[in-house]
């Protein structure tokens, strides 16, 4: 869609991804048309709300849905690999060595009665071919690099006697165990405190650039994603609504919702009394509303847009919003800045 | 316009934290030696098991040999329980038949576990016709009473060791298949399966390396009041002459073959009865104990 300008083929394509849920109250349409690219070694944020469909999409890549969810349309290209196409067991010559992923809460993610040493062993052993002394070995090294301290010993220990940083750093050991060229990050460090989410932060991002690494990283978190990433997607109710550098992005959203995201975060230099909160609640993936998805809490909606399904368009260059107005916002922000 | 600024500044680099030291496995609540249950059937197995062991110290006869000049004595120093109708020793047929009710009992159990694990973690993991199938397996079994079935099946397969094996294999391993699905069931839930799928194992990995050793637990305290049952089957088809078959000594047979003088020699059916039900005790005991100390969070 928007790989015109981009001479190299990105790693990892995602387009037109459509993930249904079967529930109870009818089908779910958790990701509804998302398209996604990845750049060979670089970070690429996916922001929205809970249950905009940013988690899902991550399982949808790597093959992980619930039971209940399928793929129902689209395609995850991987090295030109449809990875949507292939069966599990080809799938799982994917998972690890290609793409690997790391879960939000460190603790539950580990195995509570594996000791760490051989849950990091346990990829290479399977998916380099090691055996269980080189890959014994490669756990250590890998504890030593990810700054586990006294990795011979620790090896040995269970992950409840592990802190919550310790269990991420291990995560992270195990996630670049088989050398992937892409990692998959589900809000790594929202269940970390600040201090240590900065560690982990910087360390992931320290060790992906060593290693030529890519990564998608899944969070509501705007300034992590401006630590971490280059390119931001954020996510509403199942679609990719804006899209572009985190510069850019972050500082002239060209989209009402990003905009509000942007208000609703803290900012030390410009403090306000009061953060802005987006009025309203998301809406219902079963019967989404007509038209723009984000219609009924947008305050530049019109007419046409409760009509019109908004594409996602590319108006600069890497730069696309799915708005049927976007200079409102930038309108907005001029105004704003006059205030100041 | 920044909320970049946040959090660039905070900490100090990726220097690895103090925290993970503080945060120390706290020393396990429960203690075996703390668990009074335990260790009563400890001491009584222990006991049972030592003196079955060391039978050949404890007593200069032979279970099987006949004199049939000193038929059905009282307690004695010679004889110390007495002899049967056909003059063989009580005490050593008390000692051998101990040994041979236990090690099958002990070998019978296993079998069912084994097979009941196997077949609750496939039906738990995978669910869909393959938990059907299972299941059904499984609601055919539960169906009949226990005895009744191993009975029947021993009866048609002939009486012996080995169809005690069999027999207890197909009847008992419904009750491992069960907990184990059950547990399975919960586990596979767990974020570390979904962590280990997106790590590319093989599902016969996750379910023997990674899940199998988180739900083993319920199985095993199981086994231990299973092999009580299992005691109860071997003695009661010995009973029945489907089990052990004579001459070697059983409790089983030792019961029913006493109860023809119970009015004049109680001791031939009430001694070995009593062992049976201490057994039982201890072993039930062990089971309480362990089910206490390996439960987490009480």
């Amino acid at each position: 869609m928007s790989g015109g300008d981009r001479v190299s083929q990105p790693l990892l394509q995602v387009s037109d991804l459509h993930v249904q849920i079967a529930s109870r109250r009818g089908i779910v349409r958790a990701v509804d048309g998302v398209s996604l690219e990845v750049p060979a070694g670089e970070a690429v944020g996916l922001v929205g709300e809970s249950g905009s469909g940013k988690s899902m999409t991550l399982r949808a890549i790597l093959g992980v849905l619930p039971a209940e969810a399928r793929v129902t349309a689209g395609q995850v290209l991987l090295d030109g690999v449809d990875l949507t196409q292939l069966a599990n067991n080809q799938l799982n010559q994917i998972r690890g060595p290609k793409i690997a992923m790391i879960f939000q809460e460190p603790m539950s993610a580990l195995n509570p009665v594996m000791r760490v040493g051989s849950q990091i062993a346990e990829g290479p052993q399977v998916h380099l071919g090691m055996n269980r002394r080189q890959a014994a070995e490669r756990a250590i090294e890998l504890m030593r690099r990810v700054g586990i301290p006294d990795p011979e010993r620790r090896y040995r220990s269970f992950p409840h006697e592990f802190s919550g940083g310790m269990r991420q750093r291990v995560m992270i050991a195990i996630a670049l165990s088989c050398e992937p060229s892409l990692i998959l990050c589900d809000e790594p460090t929202t269940a970390l405190d600040v201090t240590i989410q900065d560690q982990i932060l910087r360390l992931l991002t320290r060790l992906c650039r060593e290693s030529g690494t890519s990564l998608v990283f899944v969070t509501h978190d705007l300034p992590v994603v401006a630590q971490v990433c280059h390119q931001i997607a954020v996510m509403y109710a199942g679609r990719i609504v804006e899209r572009g550098s985190v510069q850019e992005v972050l500082t002239q959203p060209w989209h009402p919702y990003t905009l509000g995201l942007v208000r609703s975060a803290p900012d030390v230099d410009h403090p306000r009394s009061s953060l802005a909160a987006i009025p309203g609640a998301p809406p219902s993936l079963v019967s989404p509303p007509a038209g723009c998805r984000f219609h009924p809490r947008c305050k530049f909606a019109e007419q046409d847009c409760t009509v019109t399904e908004p594409p996602l368009r590319l108006i600069d260059a890497g730069h696309a919003t799915a708005c049927l107005h976007y200079e409102r916002c930038l309108d907005e922000l001029r105004t704003e800045g006059a205030d100041r | 316009m920044s909320a970049i600024s946040l959090s660039a500044g905070a900490g100090a680099g990726d220097s690895a934290p103090q925290a993970a030291a503080a945060e120390r496995a706290q020393p396990r609540r429960h203690h075996w030696y703390r668990q009074p249950a335990l260790i009563a059937g400890i001491v009584i197995i222990g006991l049972i098991l030592l003196a079955v062991i060391a039978a050949p110290l404890l007593t200069s006869w032979n279970p099987d040999t006949q004199n049939l000049n000193a038929t059905l004595e009282g307690f004695s120093a010679h004889h110390w329980l007495g002899t049967d109708q056909e003059g063989r020793d009580t005490f050593a047929r008390l000692l051998y038949g101990g040994r041979v009710d236990l090690q099958v009992a002990f070998i019978a159990v296993l079998f069912p576990f084994v097979l009941g694990t196997i077949l609750g973690s496939l039906a738990g993991y995978f669910g869909g016709w393959i938990d059907l199938i299972i299941m059904r397996l499984v609601d055919i079994v539960v169906a009949f009473p226990f005895f009744v079935l191993i009975i029947a099946l021993v009866f048609v397969l002939g009486p012996g060791e080995r169809s005690i094996y069999i027999a207890i294999t197909l009847v008992g391993w419904v009750s491992y298949a069960r907990i184990i699905r059950g547990e399975i069931l919960v586990a596979k839930r767990q974020e570390y399966v979904l962590a280990a799928q997106s790590g590319g194992l093989s599902n016969l990995r996750i379910m023997g390396r990674h899940l199998l050793p988180n739900v083993i637990t319920q199985a095993i305290i199981y086994a231990m009041s299973d092999i009580v049952q299992d005691i109860l089957a071997i003695v009661t088809l010995s009973y029945l002459g489907l089990g052990i078959q004579p001459p070697a000594a059983d409790w089983g047979t030792m019961i029913s073959d006493g109860q023809n003088f119970l009015t004049t020699h109680w001791q031939l059916t009430t001694i070995p009865g009593l062992v049976v039900v201490v057994t039982g005790l201890g072993l039930s005991l062990i089971g309480d104990g362990l089910a206490d100390l390996l439960r987490p969070g009480q």
